[in-house]
């Protein structure tokens, strides 16, 4: 109270601390106030907007696994727990996840795997969609990347650089060649003036097979579709 | 009745032009140069901002005779802080891609100068009419300068205006337009023809008053 | 009159007189770069002669719209517009749209020197200027190269010269990379005796190594140049690519390819030694010099580009100012102390 009143006494407008001086008290508790309201209306705002904001992320994503692995009707998270690929609907974020794609029957398609790299200005994150018996790419759609507008942002708006992933085996690795010099399945044509944007994709894709390939199941006993994620999947569904 | 008429009038118009937060009192620059790549960030930036700042001029404006003088920033900043959260997350439920693009910019909006400025300078020592009519003039001349950009900049980088392209397909886009010197090149000139501009009116008005003196 | 009777000076000073002024000055570097402009024509034919031509126009008529705003139209034939939209001109590719040509003039006396407050006021070269801003607006026309033309090619304007101003048009199929390019993109090197002459693709003045070196003895000779600067330029990237080469020889260029390739001389003796905007004491001079080289091969070799000389001169353009602070030589009689 007493460096209150001193603080007071040197206040250029002269006022003294009697008539302007509020109690420390009433100072806390008019923040405390504020900060409680402020805290309602967010919690108000946050309740009333997470249903629309989950139901589009989750579309983003279906959207995007669909795009990657044509034919795909049905989708569930698989996560890779003690040594074995394990489907789960889970929310928790500890686990790297990836996606399988079945049709509308429960068959099992393909793997939709995310990855990220850095690219020429910052960090590239992509999805694409792999077929374990025919060991091939079948799809690649870029989620997020900051590429130059008009060069390296061709990496998703180039259709012919896109269409280089639709049919790409991935042995022994993928390799970038110069447009119009693509010879072997393995091999894409890189986009003329943006070369370390297009290596960066296929570099992306490289190192995260070497972490996945190896830990996916024999083809014929991949995860089985859990009929939950189903009735997760109309859930989701309803914000479209 | 007339005279509050005007003067409220008065509040709304300066802040589109004489005292434009953005061209004269150049404040809000972070926003003003990272999300004016197109014409639609930049006006759902501004709508976002004009929300935020008539908001909290009217809450801090209707209680300021309930806040202490010594924790008044701090509570216009929970107000502030408070406006921005709701506009960010209605955002993002209602215009996900627009907000990706805005990303961090939105929940910026606390940090823009002009917001607290406005606040501290008009808000809390005015009546609750004339701080809205203040906060709308200035979020208006804030929304006009960053629309002035962002189109100028979409236009020259993408050849399009709102995303409908304006040339055809042979339109050589201006990359460095859509990339952040494209923002300071385009407000250097901007700032440099308001200025000349301002500098002309006022040696037009004293030639004029010199020519009047003479005459009489 | 004979040598015991010395005759007394009396004039005040600066007792030297340099008879040199800026229109003499520019006068001796457009006579130098006749050899450069004259090859890039022959080169790549009549498309080179009218991108040279148009960015001149555009220097010229932005110097003139400002200067005569301002009532002062004597700058314009101190010919240093001219010689800011020549220098522009040789640094861009021969197949550029005019209408960018004629912008990048607007851009390098526009944002390159009149804003600053005119000749003499400038941090950064204006044709560099004018250079960069070509290069982040345009990236591809930008770094689109034409072969070198042969005889019946010489008087075929390309296609992409021609385009409508904020247009573009799709090149012809006769592109080809620059031996950076080549060099850092497909590892091919290219044989020096070419860049020595000149005849392989680039901008359409860079790509003459001998014709340019000539360009420089004359400036040299002329004393329009101060030779440290190029001197240490080209000395740093000799030595440091020489040591990287020692490291790698497959991965890094040779010194002569580095010497050789690239903007490297065009730069190095028409840009870096503007006199405006490098440093004015013989050690700045060296310093400045040396962060270029180190710089260039640091671009080139690390970069996302090919060719780095352009950002290299304007980065030192930008530290220019310290150089000259903390390079002043002490005043006479004060010792070791700073003020």
């Amino acid at each position: 109270m007493t460096r209150d009143k001193a603080d007071a006494a040197n206040r250029p407008d002269g006022r003294t601390a009697a008539e302007s001086e509020p109690g420390s008290l009433r100072l806390v508790a008019t923040l405390a106030i504020a900060g409680l309201l402020s805290g309602v209306a967010i919690i108000g705002i946050f309740e009333v907007t997470l249903e629309t904001i989950t139901a589009n992320r989750a579309r983003e994503l279906r959207e995007a696994v669909f795009k990657v692995l044509p034919g795909v009707e049905l989708m569930q998270k698989l996560i890779y727990k003690e040594n074995k690929l394990i489907a789960t609907n889970e929310q928790e974020q500890d686990e790297l996840p990836i996606y399988g794609g079945y049709d509308s029957e429960g068959q099992f398609i393909g793997y939709a795997i995310p990855g990220e790299g850095p690219g020429f200005q910052d960090t590239i994150k992509i999805l694409y969609g792999y077929k374990a018996d025919t060991r091939k790419i079948v799809g690649m759609e870029v989620l997020d990347s900051r590429e130059t507008p008009g060069l390296g942002d061709k990496i998703y708006k180039d259709a012919s650089f896109v269409a280089n992933f639709t049919n790409l085996s991935v042995e022994p690795e993928i390799i970038a060649v110069k447009k119009g010099k693509k010879s072997a399945p393995n091999e894409i044509d890189a986009i003329t003036g943006a070369t370390i944007s297009s290596k960066a994709i296929v570099k992306i894709i490289n190192n995260t097979n070497q972490i996945w390939l190896s830990n996916l199941p024999e083809p014929g006993q991949e995860p089985e579709l859990l009929v939950v994620e189903e009735e997760s999947a109309a859930d989701t569904g309803r914000g479209e | 009745m007339a005279k509050d008429q005007n003067q409220n009038y008065e509040e709304f118009v300066k802040g589109l032009w004489r005292d434009n937060p953005v061209f004269v009192q150049v404040l809000g620059m972070c926003p003003m140069l990272a999300v004016t790549n197109s014409a639609i960030n930049a006006l759902t930036m501004g709508l976002a901002t004009f929300f935020v700042l008539v908001g909290s001029s009217f809450l801090v404006s209707s209680l300021k005779q309930f806040i202490p003088k010594q924790v008044r920033i701090s509570s216009f900043i929970i107000i502030i802080a408070t406006f921005v959260t709701v506009i960010d997350y209605t955002l993002l439920a209602l215009m996900p891609k627009v907000h990706k693009e805005l990303g961090a910019f939105i929940p910026l909006i606390v940090a823009n100068c002009m917001i607290l400025g406005r606040q501290e300078a008009f808000a809390s020592r005015n009546t609750v009419k004339l701080a809205v009519m203040d906060a709308m003039g200035m979020a208006s001349g804030f929304m006009i300068a960053l629309f002035t950009l962002g189109a100028i900049r979409e236009i020259l980088g993408d050849g399009a205006l709102f995303g409908v392209k304006l040339f055809g397909d042979n339109f050589e886009p201006w990359i460095i337009m859509i990339l952040p010197p494209g923002g300071f090149l385009t407000l250097g000139l901007i700032l440099l023809c308001f200025n000349w501009f301002t500098v002309r009116k006022q040696q037009f008005l004293e030639k004029v008053a010199a020519a009047e003196r003479s005459g009489a | 009159m004979n040598a015991k009777d010395p005759e007394l000076l009396l004039e005040h000073a600066p007792l030297l007189q340099q008879g040199m002024s800026t229109p003499q000055a520019m006068r001796d570097v457009i006579y130098s770069l006749v050899p450069v402009t004259l090859a890039g024509i022959w080169f790549f034919g009549l498309s080179a002669l009218l991108v040279l031509v148009v960015s001149i126009l555009g220097a010229m008529l932005t110097e003139w719209v400002f200067s005569s705003a301002e009532n002062k139209t004597e700058s314009l034939w101190d010919a240093s517009a001219l010689v800011t939209g020549l220098l522009l001109g040789l640094t861009l590719p021969p197949g550029l749209p005019l209408w960018m040509a004629f912008l990048g003039g607007v851009v390098a006396i526009g944002f390159g020197k009149i804003i600053w407050g005119g000749l003499g006021n400038n941090l950064f070269n204006p044709a560099l200027v004018g250079r960069a801003f070509l290069l982040a607006t345009f990236p591809i026309a930008m770094t689109t190269w034409n072969p070198v033309s042969d005889v019946d090619g010489f008087f075929m304007v390309h296609a992409t010269n021609l385009a409508l101003p904020f247009m573009h048009v799709e090149p012809d199929a006769m592109t080809s990379a620059t031996p950076l390019g080549l060099f850092k993109f497909e590892q091919e090197a290219t044989p020096i005796i070419n860049l020595f002459l000149g005849n392989t693709s680039g901008s359409l003045g860079e790509t003459s190594g001998l014709l340019l070196l000539l360009g420089g003895l004359y400036l040299w000779w002329r004393r329009d140049l101060d030779w440290r600067i190029p001197a240490s330029i080209l000395l740093t990237v000799v030595v440091f690519s020489g040591i990287l080469g020692l490291f790698d020889a497959e991965r890094f260029p040779t010194p002569l390819f580095s010497l050789f390739s690239g903007g490297l001389l065009l730069g190095t003796i028409y840009m870096a030694t503007d006199p405006v905007t490098s440093p004015i004491t013989p050690k700045g001079a060296w310093i400045f010099g040396c962060g270029i080289g180190c710089l260039v091969v640091l671009i080139r070799v690390w970069g996302g580009l090919p060719e780095g000389v352009m950002y290299a001169i304007l980065l030192m353009n930008a530290a220019t100012p310290l150089i000259n602070r903390y390079t002043q030589p002490t005043v006479f009689g004060r010792g070791k102390e700073r003020s």
